[in-house]
């Protein structure tokens, strides 16, 4: 009953929360300067021309007429067409989803790997040169923002030690078997490890770039943690059994030091999100962060009315997961 | 005669400052008895018991001395090999139930887990054997119990959990750290009855940490009275409450409240008396060489 209750309200919370970013959207972006028409006019047009293909895209009515029309539409399920490719743009905006959410899941993966190795090594050779180390590292991963390290990146294994994938996020002469847009997913499913390899050979410089601010953030967080709960009582008492130093760490005072991080971690995981924009953008990685910069140099309202409302929705999962991951790693909410 | 535990002239210091912790401590505790370790705060009763299990912080540093268990000196064998050893032969109740046991962790393996990893028996086995302790401290369905996390059970449920724990592996030597300090003074005459029960059954040697003389009075056989890191009076528990020798015994003594006349005010140990422990200590450091050696 309890749970029904929070579920309920947090849905209803969500949905307000959508709608107050499709209104801010709505107008903010037939506010500022530039519209579609100019861009899709040859210069010299007739006003007659201008004039007509406003009022075929209706954007001759007033701002919150256009807005009464594109929500009830959005409702039955029609996000309306692009202007720039004539597409509907839920298809178009679905098609590209799968591309950034592989790469942020990946990029998750990589921050998490690299800042728990970090995090469970400065641990464990805590007050010597090793955790020093550490230090310094995470206070360089901290202070470069994610473009950079994609800059950086591009310089150290694209020019000088040529070993990944610049551009793009798979080879065009590759044949790809695949029905969904999940390609690596996918391809590990099917067993195509050639075109795995190509496909992370893609991503890997991209999903660096965006991991390593995330990854020092998790190394700095969870070291601090980690470094409370290897004095704590349990974890004299392990080793008062004759359990190792590395085993108190990883056993005793690991789970108990994730969760701290964990909701900080869902907090920083949407800025990540936010983060494709650009990096897809560097490394021409055809996501929708790469979508959303032509749509807003095209004008194309439409298309950027679906993708902001996409990542709204994106951001709302993840934080609903991060929750959801808390109170199944803490016992004592598990059973509340 | 040669003790389960041996602790001869062992010193220690703060890494930092230099400061000295502990001063020349002997202790000898042979199996199946038990000692007292009585001392005002700081005055490094605590600091025994973790040095003997192996756990001292990493600022206090041992000087000189040896601590033997079953006649291994646990200074000269590998840190691996240490605590091995010490996993096998000793086990610690610890002084607070309420964050020594894992909040993440089902109470079963937290019990068994010694038994498995450091010991190697079955999981059968192991989980054989928590059972048959659980019901040894009076544990209401120990199957379900297993099952739970710690924060599902009282202070003094941990508490007996924590004590079954302790014996599971039947350790020669328990090192219990005040373990009735921290729990309700109701709960904590029944504990005291049920560390002395089991100590008494499973013939195990048994430290006992407190600064409660009643407590001493009750449990041990021996007893070390220690000021500020120096042992000023090792005695049997008759001796010590029949006559003190020392004077900062008997003060100590003189200053426990006692039930019978509760219009008494509380004693504190007088000044002069702690001005003879302090002059005979700091004599005794001038006198003192490490390592046998000329100091400078």
């Amino acid at each position: 009953m309890m749970l029904l209750r929070q579920t309920v309200s947090r849905l209803v919370t969500t949905l307000i929360t959508l709608f107050g970013v499709a209104v801010i959207v709505f107008v903010v972006i037939r506010v500022v300067p530039g519209n579609p028409i100019a861009m899709m006019l040859p210069p010299g047009a007739s006003e007659a021309d201008i004039e007509r293909l406003k009022t075929l895209y209706g954007l001759d009515k007033s701002i919150f007429e256009q807005f009464i029309i594109w929500f009830s539409n959005v409702l039955h399920g029609d996000f309306g067409t692009s202007i720039s490719t004539r597409q509907p743009v839920l298809s178009l905006v679905l098609d590209r989803l799968p591309a950034t959410l592989e790469l942020s899941i990946m990029a998750l993966v990589m921050a998490v790997a690299i800042g728990g190795t970090l995090a469970v090594l400065g641990t464990r050779f805590r007050g010597r040169k090793t955790e020093a180390g550490i230090d310094v590292a995470n206070g360089i991963g901290l202070s470069i923002p994610d473009f950079l390290w994609g800059l950086a990146l591009i310089l150290l294994f694209g020019v000088l030690w040529p070993v990944f994938q610049i551009s793009g996020r798979v080879s065009p002469r590759l044949e790809l078997p695949f029905t969904s847009q999940f390609y690596l997913f996918e391809s590990l499913l099917r067993l195509r490890f050639d075109i795995m390899a190509d496909l992370l050979s893609h991503m890997f410089m991209p999903a660096l770039a965006l991991a390593l601010p995330l990854a020092a953030i998790i190394s700095q967080l969870l070291k601090l943690s980690l470094k409370e709960t290897v004095n704590l009582d349990y974890s004299v008492l392990a080793r008062t059994k004759g359990y190792s130093e590395t085993k108190v760490i990883l056993s005793e005072a690991l789970p108990n030091s994730i969760l701290p991080t964990l909701t900080l971690v869902g907090v920083q995981f949407t800025f990540l999100i936010g983060g494709t924009v650009i990096i897809e953008r560097l490394f021409s990685y055809e996501g929708l962060g790469n979508m959303a910069i032509d749509a807003v140099i095209n004008r194309d309202l439409p298309l950027i009315q679906g993708i902001v409302i996409l990542f709204a929705i994106l951001f709302t999962f993840v934080n609903l997961a991060v929750d959801m991951t808390y109170a199944f790693l803490n016992p004592k909410l598990r059973h509340a | 005669m040669s003790g389960f535990l041996e602790i001869r002239g062992l010193s220690a210091r703060l890494a930092g400052t230099g400061q000295r912790l502990l001063r020349s401590v002997d202790i000898s505790l042979p199996a199946g008895c038990v000692r007292g370790l009585v001392g005002e705060s700081g005055a490094g009763k605590s600091m025994i018991g973790k040095a003997v299990l192996g756990v001292l912080p990493k600022a206090v540093e041992i000087i000189e001395g040896e601590i033997l268990l079953d006649g291994q000196d646990l200074q000269k064998v590998s840190p691996a090999e240490r605590r091995r050893l010490i996993g096998a032969k000793a086990a610690l109740i610890p002084q607070d139930p309420l964050t020594a046991l894992n909040p993440s962790r089902r109470i079963g393996p937290q019990i068994t887990d010694r038994l498995v990893d450091i010991l190697g028996w079955t999981k059968a086995r192991a989980t054989t054997r928590a059972l048959e302790v659980l019901a040894e401290v009076s544990i209401p369905e120990p199957e379900r119990i297993m099952r739970l996390y710690p924060h599902e059970l009282s202070g003094g449920m941990r508490q007996r959990i924590l004590i079954a724990s302790a014996f599971a592996a039947e350790p020669k030597l328990i090192v219990a750290d005040e373990p009735t300090t921290a729990l309700d003074v109701t709960v904590q005459k029944q504990i005291l009855k049920l560390i002395s029960e089991l100590q008494a059954r499973h013939g195990t040697a048994l430290l006992f940490v407190t600064h409660d003389l009643g407590v001493v009075s009750k449990v041990c056989d021996t007893l070390s009275v220690l000021y500020a890191g120096k042992v000023v009076e090792d005695t049997t528990v008759e001796r010590f409450f029949a006559a003190p020798q020392h004077g900062y015994s008997s003060a100590l003594l003189a200053a426990t409240p006692r039930h019978t006349d509760p219009s008494s005010s509380l004693k504190p140990v007088p000044h002069e008396v702690l001005e003879t422990v302090a002059a005979e200590i700091a004599a005794s450091d001038a006198a003192w060489r490490p390592n046998g050696g000329a100091r400078g």
